[in-house]
């Protein structure tokens, strides 16, 4: 199996093994019309295996999904062969329309077009909660 | 512009003056009741309640304002099928200010994220009853002459008891206050309230399951009804409903000046023979709701006398 280096692009890394497929999902990746490789389980010494996802094309990531997933992933945007920006990720301060509340006695049960937000709470335990109802998810 | 939907919206400064008017409001009537003249307030009901629209519309009334509203969701556009944005979009063309329950929590929130006008949580769902909260502040400073160092019993139904949950994010910014929560197992505070109050604030607080156990050790005791409307299933709540019932032989071994306060309406669980009794709030602390809600119509409306 050959993969290509990306000239133009980004390059995901450190995924948590077995999560670059809810990455890629969660970031609608599949909708892009670019090659994008998927490598799983890779060697790595710091994490003993990891993911990787190479996109071959400049492309807005949605750093809130990505951090929200997993904030220990390295994002790297690519030109022209070279790394020009990697990009830290933190836990987003703010979830829209990521999750969905699952609270049946929250306001967005019955309100079909109100976005779902959620707030980060707990830095520590990675709780978000539901702004209408505190509930979290 | 200000709304008040969550109890922790008001600051402690903001909540001392709410309750400094209140209890002026008391000791002279008659200097308030002009104090909303020409001033309309909207209550929109769309769950059924007693004393908060009315003792919001008496409020009103008693600051020379007037008032107009529903008191159920059938009665309004919402069985047509309107949204909670478009309700109050309309209705704050025609008021100064809005009291809202709905069935469903966050929607106040909601409303507020859309209305030109001041709006008021009054009660959303199992979450969140703010006004309440002024209520039993009120009446907690009133018959305690303060609203710190005193060990508070919640009891009954502390799940969906929204009332329950409002009181103690409130409290939890006055000192020196001990919390003994009084349910079954399967009525417990919501996780949340546990890590996120009284953990983080390292308020000191025990969980137990019966009054008996601890009715020496409080000064207040919070009766709450278990209601039926926030259970799905209903055997559940037949099962539950009856697990605690306040009455003269439980207070024995409680303190002289014990303060019994409760959010009504009650069903059984405080017996009215309690009723007599001098430390039983309950209806003082009704009438109170009705002059904290003042106060608060006044500070929302930035109206002074």
């Amino acid at each position: 199996m050959k993969i290509e280096s990306i000239q133009n692009g980004i390059v995901l890394d450190h995924i948590t093994a077995g999560k670059a497929l809810l990455v890629y999902h969660d970031l609608g990746l599949d909708k892009l019309d670019c090659s994008i490789g998927l490598l799983q389980n890779v060697k790595s010494s710091k994490m003993g295996k990891k993911d990787i996802l190479k996109i071959h094309q400049m492309y807005d990531i949605n750093l809130d999904v990505l951090g929200y997933i997993d904030p220990d992933i390295t994002v790297s945007i690519i030109k022209d062969g070279q790394t020009i920006e990697k990009k830290k990720l933190k836990l987003p301060e703010r979830l829209t329309n990521i999750k969905k509340c699952k609270n049946p006695r929250c306001i967005t049960s019955v309100e079909q077009d109100i976005p779902h937000i959620f707030k980060l709470t707990d830095e520590e335990n990675r709780i978000y909660r539901c702004i209408y109802c505190e509930a979290d998810k | 512009m200000k709304h008040l939907i969550d109890p922790t919206d008001l600051t402690v400064q903001e909540i001392d003056d709410i309750l400094d008017l209140a209890i002026d409001i008391i000791n002279d009537k008659e200097k308030y009741q002009d104090a909303c003249k020409r001033k309309k307030l909207a209550t929109l009901f769309f769950e059924p309640s007693t004393r908060t629209r009315l003792s919001f519309e008496a409020a009103m009334m008693e600051l020379g304002g007037n008032v107009l509203g529903f008191s159920s969701a059938d009665s309004s556009s919402t069985a047509k099928g309107e949204s909670v944005g478009d309700t109050i979009r309309t209705v704050g063309c025609y008021a100064d200010i809005i009291a809202m329950r709905h069935p469903k929590e966050g929607a106040p929130l909601l409303g507020s994220f859309v209305s030109e006008v001041p709006i008021i949580n009054a009660g959303d769902g199992g979450h969140n009853h703010p006004t309440q909260t002024l209520t039993d502040l009120l009446t907690i400073k009133r018959e305690k002459g303060r609203l710190n160092n005193f060990t508070i019993g919640l009891c009954g139904d502390l799940k969906f008891g929204r009332t329950v949950h409002s009181l103690i994010k409130a409290l939890s910014r006055y000192e020196g206050i001990k919390y003994v929560l009084i349910s079954p197992n399967e009525l417990k505070v919501p996780e949340y309230i546990i890590t996120e109050v009284f953990k983080k604030n390292n308020i000191e607080y025990k969980e137990v399951t019966t009054m008996e156990e601890v009715m020496d050790e409080l000064d207040i005791i919070y009766m709450t009804r278990v209601q039926k409307e926030r259970f799905f299933n209903e055997a559940d709540y037949i099962r539950l409903k009856d697990t605690y019932i306040l009455d003269k032989s439980k207070l024995k071994t409680a303190k002289p000046d014990l303060s019994i306060l409760h959010p009504l309406p009650r069903v059984n669980e405080i017996s009215t023979d309690v009723d007599s009794d001098p430390r039983a709030c309950y209806f003082r602390q009704a009438l109170n709701g009705k002059y904290v809600r003042m106060a608060l119509i006044m500070t929302m409306l930035e109206v002074t006398v």
